[in-house]
């Protein structure tokens, strides 16, 4: 409970921050009406208008909250094609989108990891992937992933592959790179010593990656699947853009084209939720696994 | 009579050059060594005299450029595929995610040993470090000292009639340390191992050998064998006779000798 109190402090300091950017933001465009108007408005008038506007330069942090419940438990509880009245997800419902993006980051994250998994297996013994994958890996990481994503998917459209799968595949694209580079250092992480003595004991290749290589690299697999994860989620969002069938990337481009600034706020923070508890599940099986390996101590 | 006086280790004319990026490093030049089942054979001598490459190359860990060298009448890589020697590494090097017991079973499982086989064998070596009891612990819970323990409880579980280790007891403090020399001997009489003993303590070597290899550096070579008149049975305070002394000087002796080069 210690930890509580300088959370909460730096909670305030944002919010506080926030709200004075809030006011400053928008008072111009309250000014100019009032000023057309031919309105004097006090000072407590001004605030009260600048956090209340439908489409404000800044939203305040309330209207994005208030946005959030709307958008989530009101949308689906009452409205007109919510799951209380329809019994499926509301096309206009955050947990809908939430839902399209959720599914395609984890199968994105499933195949980045596996990818990353097996190429950092390949890297440490294999000298030729050794000298020749990883500058591959690397510059596939310099390419700005905003402007491969619309390639990627006509790439696939035109091969017949559409829906989830393209999406899923720039996210494999950002989430494997984390992993290969966290394996290979873990996959190498027992020293010399350690390999000798696994030579003393005649121990097969395969026995000294199962039974040394392995393990090792536990806890640097799961450093890597928590960047990972994060890295799958943004992947999905930017794939979302281009396909334009629903997830958080079609609110956050919506919320632009009509200027909606309070639903893009929204949709920004439900990524930044789903984000943070993606990686708390990861830290939980990080946690639980270690724990059970004697490696937590 | 010849299997008896066979030797468990024959070095004959051994030299290993390494090559550095700083040019040729001489390891080992003409080193002939026998060493007879049973024995317990120290090394020592300064840091690059070749003692820990030495025993390396009884491993199979390192290969000789010259020279021959054969172990239980087989060559190193023949001897290490067969199991003839355990090795105890100056770490302890146990799995941190492994309890103690399952340490001791790795080798055991790797080596194919029946489940039932490999806890009976891991109760009698822990049994024989003096660590009954401690199988279901993790390594972080114990002591540096019964880490060690640990270690060569791991290296004997297998039955090899060789022990070779590299300065095992090098990185504990001295009460510890003599401690666990007292414990060594007592297990080389009950187990009646060959073992080959790396250190930089002229007491640890004299107390434990019944002979002694002094090394020197550049290019590391043997300066001197002695053999110990000491008796088998050694109380700690046998450090304080005459005879010990003597050969503590000796070895002394033996190690300033190989200085004089520098």
């Amino acid at each position: 409970m210690r930890s509580i109190l300088p959370i909460l402090t730096v909670v305030a300091a944002i919010l506080a921050l926030w709200y004075a950017a809030t006011i400053q933001m928008n008072r111009a465009w309250t000014e100019d009406r009032a000023a057309r108007a031919g309105v004097e408005l006090s000072f407590t008038e001004l605030v009260a208008d600048t956090m209340s506007q439908s489409r404000p330069r800044l939203p305040a942090p309330h209207q994005v909250v208030v946005e959030l419940w709307d958008s989530t438990v009101v949308e689906e509880m009452t409205g007109r094609r919510g799951w209380w009245s329809t019994g499926t997800l509301s096309n206009r419902s955050l947990i809908h989108h939430g839902w399209i993006t959720l599914s395609a980051t984890f199968l994105g994250f499933a195949i980045g990891t596996g990818l990353g998994f097996v190429l950092a297996i390949g890297i440490v013994h294999n000298r030729a992937m050794d000298a020749s994958v990883m500058p591959w890996a690397i510059a596939s990481q310099t390419i700005p992933i905003i402007a491969l994503a619309p390639m990627i998917i006509v790439v696939l459209n035109s091969m017949g592959i559409a829906g989830l799968l393209p999406k899923a595949i720039i996210a494999a694209y950002l989430s494997f790179f984390p992993v290969v580079v966290g394996m290979v250092k873990g996959l190498r992480a027992p020293d010399a010593m350690q390999l000798d003595q696994m030579k003393t004991w005649n121990a097969s290749g395969w026995e000294t990656f199962a039974k040394l290589r392995l393990p090792s690299s536990m806890p640097y697999l799961f450093a890597s699947m928590k960047i990972g994860i994060a890295a799958a989620l943004v992947g999905t969002i930017v794939g979302e853009l281009p396909v334009q069938q629903g997830g958080l990337g079609v609110r956050l481009l919506s919320g632009s084209y009509y200027g909606q600034t309070v639903q893009i706020w929204s949709a920004l923070f439900a990524a930044a939720i789903l984000a943070a508890v993606l990686v708390g599940i990861i830290s939980l099986i990080q946690r639980v696994t270690l724990k059970r390996m004697g490696m937590a101590q | 009579m010849k299997q008896a006086d066979a030797p468990v280790i024959d070095a004959q004319g051994l030299n290993l050059i390494f090559q550095t990026a700083d040019g040729p490093v001489h390891a080992l030049k003409d080193v002939d060594l026998s060493i007879r089942k049973g024995e317990f054979v120290s090394f020592i001598g300064p840091s690059g005299c070749g003692k820990t490459t030495f025993l390396r190359v009884i491993a199979d860990l390192e290969q000789p450029t010259a020279g021959t060298i054969t172990v239980n009448g087989m060559s190193p890589e023949a001897a290490r595929k067969a199991r003839a020697y355990g090795y105890v590494f100056q770490a302890a090097g146990l799995y941190p995610w492994r309890t103690i017991e399952g340490n001791i079973r790795l080798p055991l499982e790797i080596m194919g040993f029946s489940r039932a086989e490999q806890a009976e064998r891991a109760q009698r070596v822990l049994e024989l470090v003096d660590l009954a009891g401690f199988g279901r612990k993790f390594p972080w819970q114990l002591s540096g000292g019964m880490q060690q323990r640990a270690s060569i409880a791991r290296a004997l579980a297998f039955d090899a009639d060789i022990l070779l280790m590299d300065e095992p007891f090098g990185a504990l403090d001295e009460i510890v340390r003599d401690h666990l020399n007292e414990q060594l001997l007592e297990l080389w009489k009950r187990t009646e191992k060959t073992i080959g003993f790396v250190t930089h303590s002229i007491p640890e070597a004299v107390y434990l050998s019944t002979r002694i290899v002094v090394m020197s550096p550049r290019p590391g070579r043997i300066s001197d064998i002695i053999d110990s008149p000491l008796p088998r049975e050694r109380p700690l305070d046998i450090r304080d006779s005459p005879e010990f002394i003597e050969v503590a000087h000796r070895v002394r002796e033996g190690l300033r000798a190989g200085h004089v080069d520098d």
